[in-house]
């Protein structure tokens, strides 16, 4: 059937802001999606809240809505467009959850949109607990035994029923958000009731545990004439009762016979066809009892999911694009398969090598969060490593995750044995490790499957990959190398450097091959260069003469690098395309659009070490290496690279590392006579103390050569000092904690800047909204500033030319101020893209990425045709979101270590609007009536908050405070009731707060050290959805978010229109 | 302890062009000459392993993880391997599964099956893609290319030769298994005869479990014989190699054409072109998988199919009235199904009794059983 000829224009719904559960993998499928409608000449229309993503650049989509992804605003956005049709399918949960509502509530139909891919009733049918165990029911299928519940005495009763140990699985969430294993009825009624209220609909399945059953996962399509093809079969390491984001993953199944693939490839057919998914992917769930067989369906994603693009990652079959075409009426075999043109896409994949993905958790960023793995997702980011075995594959993943582990290692070795088996017992991010110690202590793979219930086979290979780590020597290099040692692993067992390991593998020929990634297994031939490295003997990379760049991305997601680096690598592949060079990406992770096939003329899957990336440098030769644009993962390899001889592009090492270098930094900072807060740094206590009193406290302080505020805090007196040297355990003469004179209630700025080597032109620069002591990274930032006067940001100006050109910045660089009263303090310097260029791009509608890969090659500003600073009339707010619903009981409150995972923004004619849209974008309640709980400090006792206060009265807000804040506003004239602290008896503020009373609490942390009582009050008004400001600009800026989302201003205008005739291409 | 861990000895793999693979030996040592074919499914290697069609050939699997949950009771599709030789890329001492009862190295050694394991099976695979099937040799005996080399170029080819006569059976048997799973069987309602060219147990089961009493005989047993048996219809099996030396089983195709419904399975559809007065070429390295997309033309439904076979039926070379073609590879465009109504026989070039494989196709049992109930009936 070819394209249905009555839909003209389509609607995609993002994701908004990357959050646990929901990655840049949206961003990739979103963007295959636009890219396959428009190819078609139908129009697009796209909501999405997130700057750092690609689909929302301005070509990708005819009317790009950067809005807040609620029902109102997505209501007036189909007002506007009137478009014929909704694809709900590729925008993650988000997408679809607010597709459904906007179908229930009548708006699609009012407006005669036709949902496409799944409707309304197949949505349901999947999503809906009870309905999904009905229809898997009504086609023979089994489902673990449950019951739901919609209160707790019901949830009690199928507790009884079932029996323990059982699993709570909230209906409509994400990652699985408040849902849990309950091994005994003591803490039922806990966990029972978080499920409850995380529902949407508060229902909650209580369910039989089948934790350390076999799981598995097939990614199926279908098209209008019902044919349907498995895309790819997952394999979970980690056995059922770890949510499939945090497990490790296998592709293909490994340890499935045909007839047990058959069946569960049967069942998933039978599942899509019954759930009625009209078109499009789904990703269904099964779980096997490893001594029966026992066949169980867990769950279907009736859309495209995470685990969709990892299949198509390790496939090469682009299943977000082939559901968009499937959508408006294609049959599969109508759509040629992109890898080898001459065949269709109505095939099944089959692979020739085996896929590893491997979470990348964020643990060390909240201490005192429970880092035991669950159903619950709680890791931010993968790598995908590919090799032609596991033990290959698994090894570089490893290396790959950028945890300082160059390849399977152990972790744990001086606990005892019994506590080491607790530990397997127990999953954590480091159980991989603990197997590795297991094994180095002879234990038996028996013994290690009892322990942890994973699959002998992947555990007998890892066995026999510590088995011969024992045995390498120089004669056996080969065999290790197949077996995914890196050279670093090789030397440590050698003892010799890395680089002799180098000389010894190229003396004997022992380099690594390129295998094409085809879909087929080579029975056709591939058109796509898509590559992965292995050791086998041969190569079929095939390099060209042409003029080539490589572009390093950014590995795997973590707190701190995310998809705005992505996006960077990505505009650069698309600037260098476009000016006629050949573009090369190397990266890991499998997330991301960098990773598409179709983005570069090559694509290199690999980890993003020194050996791997030299490995391809020295097949390709390229003309020039790209690292200022992954973040901090392709920085640190820029010395060591060019040190090999690879020729890197752009602002050189040395200027790199002479922003970096708190030494040559603070030199070159007086020599231009410019202003940084005093500093020092320290090995030894002493040091430290001696430092800290000559600056004076409060001091911020660091280790160095870190990302993301990695430990960064801010000290106030000796003891605190003195506990963080202590813990300091890296501090060594070449790593010395740093220390910086924090400088109190200063206003941050973020500059993000472009050059050419000679000139420079200033991309943006974005006024923070909390003062500083808020990383950069979690700080809400407008641009243009909206409080610094004239003179101040003419200061901000020279002092950024004057550092560019000291550096000879060629391409992007970022710098960090602090202004307090007339002064300017320079933070820190990065010659490298920020994580704002993508924002900032967005803001003024410039390509600041693909202007940076121009320049890095040579070309001008004046050629790229930027030569001056833009100014935009509008306000963009840029907001940060946090992770705390993941960590029940950790304090939100931000500090210098970046904590968020993903940013939205606002867009709007004025302050206040643009900020409200940044916090309903960022999953904020804002709200409109009821009471504001204020406490705040002492210090914060000011003219500020009673305006604030003011503010939200005249808004119909009525006023709650603790004593002391109450008597203070009332002494300026607010009338503010009195509440009790929790620990002065009931009925008190968490009592109100659970009670649905306060709408909105403006705290701002008492001490240095926050007090119990206040960061419960936090962590319970989070868990509950009400919105908490810790700052006094903070709340001054909610205060006007709130007025404007009152006073009905929010409208919706397509970010084309905000730049009508600027360069944006 | 599997893959390249095993203290193993040598071995090598030479194809008649030249080329060389060294490896470690897997399974028993020897040395085995046979067309070298690459088969492209993931999961599956026992079926493949025991599937008489590979009779006379090395097979190499693409999927380089071989032997991951070892050797299962029951599901064979046969009594034993008869490939000549097995060449993979990691093959697995480790099982993992809850009804494997043995190992595939160990397996191996005791089929006597000559295996090599540790080449890059890959390029091997690319090698038979760009140049075609090739001959060859695999050997853990003699390591010594050039003796080996004049070996292979006395060893039989599989062009015109008739390996069917050495996988049939060699006497009538009843078959009364059903499908894996299939619990509640329907009554049986149909005798049916399958000529044995060497048949694959699941298309016996499949049978079975579409209310069919089976008898199998022999490939050279005769139409008269045949129809003495009173079928209710006919199926030509699966089997190894060229189908043009086989003109015993053409000869009572032939006969029985017209005088009771007729299923042909891959060899078996070949058997029936060439009976119909068609020819059948070699393709240039064959299909052997489980991902390969076929349409049916009447519905335009596909099927991703299991395939095995390195010879096709030259639809063009087919006059014969009211025949046509039912199916095309998606692929290739090449004919992947006839039929004739009038004359009750139709047949596909695919497996659709999988194992391994989809079982997208399984409804060709019902169409046969239909056909079937209809002479019946009327």
């Amino acid at each position: 059937m070819p394209r249905r000829t009555d839909i003209h224009s389509v609607l995609i719904i993002g994701t908004g802001p990357i959050v646990i559960g929901q990655a840049c993998e949206f961003d990739y499928s979103g963007t295959q999606a636009c890219k396959a409608l428009r190819e078609e000449g139908l129009r697009v229309v796209l909501a999405n809240s997130n700057p750092a993503t690609i689909m929302t650049d301005p070509e990708m989509a005819d009317a790009t809505y950067i809005e807040p992804i609620t029902v109102p605003v997505l209501s007036k956005i189909i007002e506007a467009e009137k478009p014929d049709a909704l694809l709900p399918t590729l925008g993650g949960q988000t997408g679809l959850n607010i597709a459904m509502q906007l179908a229930e509530n009548g708006t699609l139909e009012r407006h005669g949109v036709l949902m496409i891919g799944a409707d309304r009733e197949a949505i349901r049918k999947a999503e809906d607990r009870k309905l999904f165990k009905l229809s898997m029911e009504a086609i023979g299928l089994e489902v673990p035994r449950s019951g739901l519940a919609h209160s707790l005495e019901e949830a009690r009763e199928t507790a009884r029923r079932i029996g323990f140990p059982l699993v709570i699985r909230p209906s409509f969430t994400l990652g699985g958000t408040g849902g849990g294993i309950v091994p005994s009825v003591d803490r039922f009624d806990e966990m029972a009731s978080r499920g409850l209220s995380a529902s949407m609909i508060s229902e909650i399945l209580v369910e039989e545990s089948i934790a350390g059953w076999k799981e598995f996962e097939l990614e199926v399509m279908r098209d209008t004439a019902d044919n349907v093809v498995v895309v790819c079969s997952i394999e979970n390491f980690d056995p059922m009762g770890i949510h499939t984001g945090d497990s490790i993953t296998v592709a293909p199944a490994q340890t499935l016979t045909d007839r047990e693939y058959q069946r569960m490839r049967d069942a998933a057919i039978a599942c899509i066809r019954e759930i009625g998914v009209e078109t499009g992917g789904s990703n269904i769930q099964f779980a096997m009892h490893p001594g029966t067989g026992r066949m169980v369906v867990i769950e279907m994603n009736p859309r495209v999911s995470r685990s969709s693009a990892l299949a198509s990652k390790a496939t090469g079959f682009p299943i977000a694009r082939i559901a968009a075409k499937l959508a408006v009426g294609y049959t599969l075999d109508e759509i040629p398969n992109d890898i080898t043109k001459d065949t269709p896409a109505s095939f099944e994949p089959t692979i020739d090598y085996c896929v590893v993905k491997i979470p990348r958790f964020a643990f060390e960023k909240f201490p005192s969060a429970d880092p035991t793995l669950t159903i619950q997702m709680k890791s931010v980011g993968e790598v995908m490593a590919i090799g032609r075995t596991f033990k290959e594959a698994l090894q570089k993943g490893i290396r790959g995750l950028e945890i300082r582990r160059p390849g399977l290692s152990g972790s744990d070795g001086g606990v005892a044995d019994q506590r080491l088996e607790e530990l397997l017992n127990r999953p954590t991010a480091d159980r991989l490790f603990q197997i590795y110690e297991a094994f180095q202590r002879g234990w038996s793979v028996d013994r290690v499957h009892r322990a942890t219930s994973i699959d002998p086979w992947f555990l007998g290979n890892i066995s026999e990959i510590v088995d011969f780590e024992a045995t390498i020597c120089e004669g056996n290099v080969r065999q290790a190398k197949q077996l995914g040692f890196s050279d670093q692993q090789i030397a440590a067992r050698l003892g010799t450097p890395e680089s002799a390991v180098r000389r010894l593998r190229e003396a004997g020929g022992i380099l690594p091959a390129y295998k094409l990634v085809d879909t087929c297994a080579a029975e056709f031939e591939a058109r796509t260069p898509y590559y992965y490295s292995t050791y086998d003997a041969e190569d079929e990379a095939r390099p060209s003469l042409r003029k080539k760049i490589m572009i390093l991305g950014g590995g795997p997601n973590r707190i701190g690098q995310g998809i705005e680096f992505d996006y960077c690598c990505v505009h650069a592949a698309f600037a260098l395309r476009e000016i006629g060079y050949e573009t090369i990406m190397v990266n890991s992770n499998p997330e991301t659009v960098s990773t598409d096939y179709d983005i570069s003329d090559k694509l290199y899957f690999e980890p993003l070490t020194r050996e791997d990336v030299l490995n391809i440098v020295e097949r390709e030769k390229p003309e020039g290496v790209i690292v200022q644009l992954g973040g901090q993962t392709p920085l640190t390899l820029a010395v060591g690279l060019e040190e090999a001889g690879v020729p890197i592009i752009g602002t050189s090492p040395d200027s790199i590392d002479r922003a970096e270098d708190r030494k040559r930094f603070a030199e070159l900072v007086r020599t231009l006579g410019l202003r940084q807060p005093e500093n020092g740094s320290a090995v030894e206590v002493k040091d430290a103390l001696d430092i800290a009193h000559a600056i004076a406290y409060p001091v911020l302080v660091r280790p160095s050569y870190v990302l993301g505020g990695r430990a960064m805090e801010i000290v106030y007196d000796d003891s605190s000092l003195e506990h963080y040297m202590r813990r300091a355990v890296w501090a060594s003469p070449e790593r010395p904690v740093l220390i910086d004179r924090f400088i109190e209630d200063a206003i941050e700025v973020d500059v993000d800047m472009l050059s050419d080597g000679r000139t420079c032109v200033i991309g943006g620069i974005m006024e923070h909204i909390e003062e500083a002591g808020v990383h950069s990274g979690d700080a809400a930032m407008v641009l243009p500033p909206h409080t610094l006067p004239h003179w101040m940001i003419e200061e901000i100006r020279r002092y950024t030319r004057l550092l560019a050109m000291e550096l000879h910045v060629v391409g992007l660089m970022n710098v960090q101020y602090a202004v307090k009263g007339k002064e300017l303090y320079i933070i820190e310097v990065n010659p490298r893209a920020s994580r704002t260029v993508p924002f900032v791009s967005k803001a003024i509608g410039v390509p600041l990425a693909k202007l940076a890969a121009k320049l890095m090659v040579g070309m001008t500003l004046a050629e790229v045709g930027f030569s001056q600073e833009v100014t935009p009339r509008h306000i963009s707010v840029k907001e940060s979101v946090l992770p705390f619903a993941r960590f029940p009981g950790v304090d939100i409150i931000l500090g210098p270590e970046m904590k968020s995972t993903g940013e939205v923004m606002g867009i709007d004619m004025d302050f206040g609007s643009a900020y409200c849209k940044s916090q309903l974008g960022a999953l904020q309640n804002v709200p409109v009536s009821g009471t504001v709980f204020i406490s705040v400090k002492d210090k914060d006792k000011t003219q500020q908050i009673v305006s604030v206060a003011h503010q939200l009265m005249h808004l119909g807000f009525s006023v709650a405070s603790t004593s002391g804040t109450a008597r203070f506003l009332r002494a300026n004239g607010i009338e503010a009731e009195v509440v009790r602290r929790a620990s002065e008896g009931a009925p008190n503020l968490l009592d109100l707060i659970n009670a649905g009373r306060i709408q909105l609490i403006i705290n701002s942390p008492s001490g240095k050290i926050p007090r119990q009582d206040e960061v419960s009050i936090r962590s319970i008004a989070n868990a509950r959805g009400v919105p908490v400001v810790t700052t006094m600009p903070g709340a001054d800026a909610y205060a006007q978010g709130i007025r404007a989302f009152i006073r009905g201003e929010l409208g919706v205008k397509p970010i084309q229109r905000y730049h009508v005739g600027s360069l944006l291409r | 302890m599997g893959g390249p861990l095993r203290d193993v000895g040598k071995a090598v793999l030479l194809l008649e062009d030249g080329t060389v693979f060294h490896g470690q030996s897997l399974g028993a040592e020897g040395e085995a000459f046979g067309e070298v074919v690459f088969n492209t499914s993931i999961t599956g290697y026992q079926e493949v392993l025991t599937d008489p069609s590979y009779r006379g050939q090395i097979v190499t699997m693409t999927y380089p993880l071989i032997g991951n949950y070892g050797m299962v009771p029951g599901d064979s599709e046969s009594r034993g391997a008869w490939l000549t030789g097995f060449a993979v890329r990691e093959a697995s001492a480790l099982r993992s599964n809850w009804r494997s009862t043995t190992d595939l190295p160990a397996w191996l050694r005791e089929q006597k099956v000559v295996g090599i394991q540790g080449i890059d099976t890959r390029a091997l695979t690319r090698h038979l893609r760009i140049n075609g099937s090739k001959h060859g040799v695999v050997s853990s005996a003699d390591l010594d290319v050039g003796s080996l080399a004049r070996r292979l170029e006395q060893a039989p080819r599989i062009v015109g030769r008739d390996l069917v006569g050495e996988v049939s059976c060699t006497a009538p048997y009843e078959w009364t298994e059903p499908a894996f799973g299939d619990a509640a069987l329907p009554e049986a309602r149909y005798r049916v005869v399958v000529i044995d060219c060497g048949v694959k147990y699941n298309i016996l089961r499949r049978l079975v479990s579409s209310g069919c009493q089976v008898t199998v005989v022999p490939a050279t047993t005769q139409a008269s014989e045949i129809l003495s048996l009173r079928p209710d219809g006919v199926v030509l099996s699966n089997g190894p190699g060229d189908p043009e030396p086989l003109s015993y089983a053409i000869k009572t195709t032939r006969s029985l054409i017209g005088k009771r419904p007729i299923f042909g399975i891959c060899l078996g559809q070949q058997i029936l072109g060439l009976a119909l007065g068609g020819r059948t070429y070699k393709l240039k390295f064959g299909h052997h998988g489980g991902n390969h997309p076929v349409k049916d033309i009447a519905t335009g439904r596909i099927a991703i199919t299991t395939q095995n076979h390195g010879f096709n039926v030259d639809m063009d070379s087919i006059a014969h009235p009211g025949t046509r073609a039912t199916h095309v590879n998606l692929y290739d465009g090449t004919t992947e199904g006839l039929e004739n109504r009038d004359m009750e026989f139709f047949s596909v070039q695919y497996h659709p009794e999988a194992s391994p494989g989809p079982h997208d196709a399984s409804y060709l049992f019902s169409r046969f059983t239909d056909m079937m109930g209809a002479r019946k009936g009327a």
